[in-house]
Formats: C-alpha cells, sequence, structure tokens
C-alpha cells in the first residue's frame, strides 16, 4: 500500500523534493504539497482505492503523511470489511 | 445571572454606550478625514475592551465569543471604521489565546495586552503571493543569540502606524516551503513600518491601511508555537469571517433603520397617502433579514465546533462553511445599504443629512476585498471536489 501511496503523491503532490527520500512521517505540507495539490492526492486515492473519505478524514492531519494516509486507507478499508 | 453572563453584558452595554456616544459623533470626521478613529478605541481602551477576551487566568475579561461578535455589531451600527479596527484587534488576541499551548513567553505577553490596553495589528498579506493568506515568501531569518529577523512587503497594514504590536506571518525559515508558516509578535520597539503608498481609499477610510515594508528583530521565544496551518484553520479564517460579518451587519443594520426613519417621517407628513417608499423598505427588511439569519447560524456553528474537539474546525466542510459566510455577507452587506440608498433617495446620497448612507455603502463596499472573494471562490472550488456533506 505504502508504494501505491508514495506513487500517488510523486504524480499528484507537486513536492518539491523526490518522493523516494520521504519517510513515512515527513511532513508533505513541508515538502511542499499545496493545499490545491492535496486536494488532487485525495481524489487519486479515490479512484485508486476505490474507497471514499468521510468528511470528518478530509483534513490536513490526515494527509499530512505517507503514515497518515496509509492509516486512514486502513481504517476505511477494515470498515467496508466489517 | 451567572458571572460569564455578568461579564458579557457588561462588555455590551459598555461598548454599545462607546458606540453611540464616541464612535457616532466622531463617524463622519473620520470618514472625511481618513483618519483613525483615536477617540473610539481610546474609550475602548479605558474600558478594557482591548483585554475583554484574554482568560480572566490572565488578567482579561474573560468574555464568550459570542460577546465578542455581539461587540463588533454594535460598534459597526455607529463606525464601520472602528468596528474593523476593534474586530481586527480581538481577531489577534482570540488566535493567541486559542493557541497559547503553554507558551510562557505569550501568556506574559497576554498580561501585558490586560495591563498596557495593547493594540494589535497583523500583517498576514504580501506581495506576490496572490492574496493567498497560508503562503509567506518572507521568512525568519536567524539573526544569532537566539535571535530572528526579518522583512516582508505588505500591501496593507490597518492601522499598523497605531497599533503596539503587529503579529506578522513568515516562512518558518529560509529554506521552508511557502505553506510552511508561522505567527510572529513584535512590538513597537522591535520593527519599523516603512510606507509605501498613500492612503485615500473609497470605504473603511479609518482603518488607515498603507502598504508598508515592515522589518523587524526580535527573539526567537515571540514566535507562535503552533504551525500557522492549523492557526489559520482553528481561528484566525473563521474569526475573521464572523467578527467581520458581525460589524458588516451592524452597518447594514444602521442603513436599514436610517432607511426605515425616512420612511416613518415621509408617513407622519402626509399621513394616509400610498408612500411607495414604504414597500421599497418592506422589500429591504427581507434582504437585511437573509444576511441576519447566515451571519447568525455562522456564529452558532463555530460555537457548537469550538465547544468539542477543535480539529473539526480544519475539516474541509468547515472550511467552504466558514468561507461561505464570508461570501455571502460581503455580498449581502453593500446590497442592504444600497437598496437603503434606492429607499431614502437624494437625501440618503447627500453625506449631511440623518439618512444619508453613502458611508455606509462605501464601508461595506471593502468586504469583497478583504481577502478576495474570487480568491475564496478558487479554493471553494478545490475543495468542493473531494468534500462530501456540504
Amino acid at each position: 500500500m505504502t508504494e501505491e501511496i508514495s506513487k500517488i503523491i510523486a504524480e499528484h503532490g507537486r513536492l518539491s523534493i523526490d518522493v523516494a527520500g520521504l519517510a513515512p512521517d515527513t511532513d508533505l505540507y513541508q515538502a511542499g504539497m499545496t493545499s490545491h495539490a492535496s486536494v488532487n492526492v485525495m481524489l487519486a486515492l479515490e479512484d485508486h482505492f476505490d474507497i471514499e473519505f468521510p468528511d470528518r478524514m478530509l483534513k490536513r492531519s490526515v494527509f499530512e503523511s505517507i503514515g497518515s494516509i496509509e492509516a486512514a486507507l486502513v481504517e476505511l478499508q477494515s470498515e467496508a470489511v466489517a | 445571572m451567572s458571572v460569564a453572563v455578568e461579564r458579557d453584558q457588561a462588555l455590551l452595554d459598555g461598548v454599545r454606550a462607546i458606540a453611540d456616544e464616541v464612535a457616532a459623533p466622531n463617524a463622519d470626521a473620520v470618514d472625511r478625514d481618513a483618519r483613525f478613529p483615536v477617540e473610539t478605541i481610546t474609550a475602548l481602551r479605558e474600558q478594557q475592551a482591548l483585554s475583554a477576551f484574554v482568560p480572566t487566568e490572565l488578567g482579561g475579561g474573560g468574555v464568550s465569543f459570542e460577546a465578542l461578535a455581539g461587540a463588533c455589531f454594535e460598534l459597526g451600527q455607529r463606525c464601520g471604521a472602528s468596528a474593523m479596527v476593534f474586530a481586527m484587534h480581538q481577531i489577534q488576541v482570540a488566535t493567541i489565546v486559542r493557541h497559547l499551548d503553554d507558551a510562557p513567553w505569550f501568556e506574559d505577553y497576554l498580561r501585558s495586552v490586560v495591563a498596557e490596553q495593547r493594540l494589535i495589528a497583523s500583517v498576514t498579506s504580501e506581495i506576490g503571493t496572490g492574496g493567498d493568506m497560508g503562503r509567506s515568501i518572507a521568512s525568519v531569518e536567524p539573526a544569532g543569540d537566539g535571535l530572528g529577523r526579518f522583512e516582508k512587503q505588505a500591501p496593507t497594514v490597518s492601522y499598523g502606524a497605531y497599533a503596539d504590536d503587529l503579529l506578522t506571518t513568515l516562512r518558518r525559515s529560509p529554506e521552508a516551503e511557502p505553506g510552511d508558516q508561522v505567527c510572529v509578535l513584535t512590538s513597537r520597539d522591535q520593527h519599523s513600518l516603512e510606507p509605501t503608498g498613500s492612503w485615500d481609499p473609497l470605504g473603511m477610510r479609518g482603518t488607515c491601511s498603507p502598504g508598508n515594508v515592515l522589518r523587524a528583530e526580535l527573539p526567537l521565544e515571540q514566535i507562535l508555537p503552533t504551525q500557522f496551518a492549523r492557526v489559520m484553520n482553528e481561528s484566525m479564517v473563521p474569526i475573521s469571517h464572523i467578527l467581520w460579518s458581525h460589524l458588516w451587519l451592524g452597518i447594514s443594520t444602521d442603513a436599514f433603520e436610517r432607511a426605515r426613519a425616512f420612511v416613518r417621517a415621509a408617513a407622519k407628513r402626509k399621513p394616509g397617502e400610498p408612500l411607495p417608499a414604504a414597500i421599497r423598505l418592506s422589500e429591504l427588511m427581507s434582504e437585511l433579514s437573509l444576511l441576519r439569519a447566515e451571519v447568525s447560524s455562522g456564529l452558532r456553528e463555530f460555537l457548537d465546533a469550538s465547544a468539542g474537539d477543535r480539529s473539526r474546525l480544519s475539516e474541509m466542510a468547515s472550511i467552504l462553511r466558514f468561507n461561505n459566510l464570508k461570501i455571502a455577507a460581503s455580498e449581502q452587506a453593500p446590497r442592504v445599504c444600497q437598496g437603503a440608498l434606492g429607499v431614502c433617495g437624494i437625501v440618503g446620497f447627500k453625506n449631511d443629512t440623518p439618512f444619508s448612507v453613502g458611508r455606509h455603502l462605501r464601508d461595506t463596499m471593502s468586504a469583497c476585498l478583504m481577502v478576495a472573494n474570487e480568491r475564496i471562490h478558487q479554493t471553494n472550488a478545490s475543495l468542493l471536489l473531494i468534500a462530501k456533506d456540504v
């Protein structure tokens, strides 16, 4: 999953650094992702993982790192299974 | 009455008296001469109103946010510029209060706001960022010995020349991305403002907001610990939109009242005769009630969101909500004032009658420029792609 997320960020996040250098907890916004770019990342994640982020997850803290995005996706997928 | 209710009532009574006795008689001169409403701000200082929102533990008035909004409405009815200065100051106070995070320097600072009734202005806009408050160009540069320095090109600094302190947004460091911002507080003896233009605008003339180059050197402890992205979403933006919209409602309400006084006077002059202006007044009332409803529901939703987990205010649905409040109120307020002009006709158009509404109309026309609506629509357009329940 981490790899898929990284790929989406590389494609849509418009970071000022190479995605390969990101740790799971690197702050994506501090790495140059704008609010506008983050919306495109969210749309791509929804499309790729076939999920919908509920409003409670649509905030900066959920999308600030690869780790936090992965945690949100895991939560949503486990909800979908339950 | 509980102590909290009494505190709120005391602020509102005090501000209402200042609005009637000090702001109103000076409003025309402040507007005509584009001068700072010094009488009103002095009176507010004497009432300790500048520290009304500082918590009682730090010696402040401890009033509710609702009371603060009410005070902006009261002042707005008598002098838009006075209300705007008061509102902008309270936005900075509320922002610091809500994001202290136990920083000792800022706690002491708030105590000095109480003791000295210090007036705070803000420097959030910057030339070259396209009006996006969430990005900065200027940054805090290390200056050694625990000091930092910066230089910022600001297109407008409201009442900067009259403020004791400035709250400025900057990039965290020279290497930081444009969106990696902090808030920095500097006092008059730590900064200098070099005006870059004149100030002769259409409305809100008493806010005295020319462009400036701001230069400062400060101890690093004067940087607010919380990341500005959080401060902006959880406090500065929604609070700005709520307090501004309350004062715009105040200005519009006074314009409506002037139109109503005009119609009553006409009805008394010619009792029993048909009065076309009375129908227009009725139409105007429904326009005003739309504005009032939007402003009061915006406040209610903010209070609900602030009462629980404040991070709810960072959710996109919430950002959209308060952006909408700003857009709706800033467009509806001048509409109401123009409607009042339509009711009053030539006596409303003249600047020296009891029914003059030119100042009201001009003041509210600034509303769509304060964080340009165009810019807010751009943000909303992007958020609408992904937000669910809006």
